[in-house]
């Protein structure tokens, strides 16, 4: 049983990671995106 | 640097106590199965990654439908992050399978009804995935893509009906199929358990998927703004 529940945590923290992973970009990105806002919207 | 939304980090965290929940109710409170041993375990993260994998595969049938009557590109990354997520779970389905049959048929693999439409319909969305890679024009390649994503869908149902259509080596259904299907009671509650945290863990990669994709596209649009505007 060992190497299947090495493998399913293996599994679970591959999708977690990602999951993480896309909570920073968005995180990152969405900072990036109000910069930008005003940047443009300053005359 | 950013701050983050404490929304998501939240979701984000109570996903993985609900992840250590599921490892608890499939290593510890599930009960072993008499005939197959441990190697059943695997049932209740191939069944729920299939479950995922269809969804996906809707998900992504019915943004291909929404952009072809609206135009609007926000359907079309919902398709996207859809199809991706949805060739992920449609991954460890094709390789979850193989480790419970080597020990369970003696084989890895067999070219039955099930397994071969199931791999059919990881090619589909593969090159879903590769099409979107080879055309340069944002409208055609969504038009392409959204064209593939409603004619693939057509398998899932194939899959899905498949081990009822024909006769497979591949297990009949568990649930609704027919006299002695069905799961053990601490069983079910594992497998039930399982289901909803895929699902939940899917609902929250494609919202952050698409969130992802609609961010990147306006910070495209910011910079041609501001790069015109100097």
């Amino acid at each position: 049983m060992a190497y299947l529940f090495a493998a399913y945590c293996f599994v679970w923290l591959a999708l977690f990671g990602y999951l993480r992973y896309l909570q920073n970009r968005l995180n990152s990105l969405q900072t990036e995106v109000e910069r930008l806002k005003d940047a443009v919207e300053k005359p | 640097m950013s701050r983050g939304n404490p929304i998501w980090t939240a979701a984000t965290y109570a996903l993985l106590v609900l992840m250590l929940a599921d490892l608890y109710l499939v290593f510890i409170w599930a009960p072993t199965e008499k005939t197959m041993g441990d190697v059943q375990r695997i049932f209740y993260f191939h069944v729920p990654s299939a479950w995922v994998a269809f969804l996906a595969f809707f998900m992504v049938f019915i943004g291909s439908v929404a952009y072809l009557i609206k135009r609007d590109l926000r359907y079309d990354r919902l398709a996207l992050a859809s199809a991706e997520i949805g060739v992920a779970f449609c991954t460890i389905v094709l390789v979850t399978g193989p480790i419970w049959a080597r020990p369970a048929w003696g084989i890895w693999w067999t070219w039955d009804a099930r397994l071969t439409s199931t791999l059919v319909l990881w090619l589909i969305y593969a090159s879903y995935l590769l099409l979107r890679g080879f055309v340069e024009e944002p409208l055609r390649k969504a038009v392409l893509a959204a064209v593939v994503g409603i004619v693939g869908f057509a398998d899932v149902p194939i899959v899905y009906m498949s081990i009822r259509w024909w006769r497979t080596q591949h297990p009949s259904p568990v649930f609704g199929g027919g006299q002695g299907s069905g799961l053990d009671p601490e069983m079910r509650v594992a497998f039930f358990f399982s289901l909803a945290v895929f699902t939940l863990l899917f609902a929250v990669l494609v919202s952050f998927s698409a969130r992802v994709k609609s961010s990147e596209h306006l910070l495209g649009t910011l910079r041609r703004r501001l790069a015109i505007k100097e």
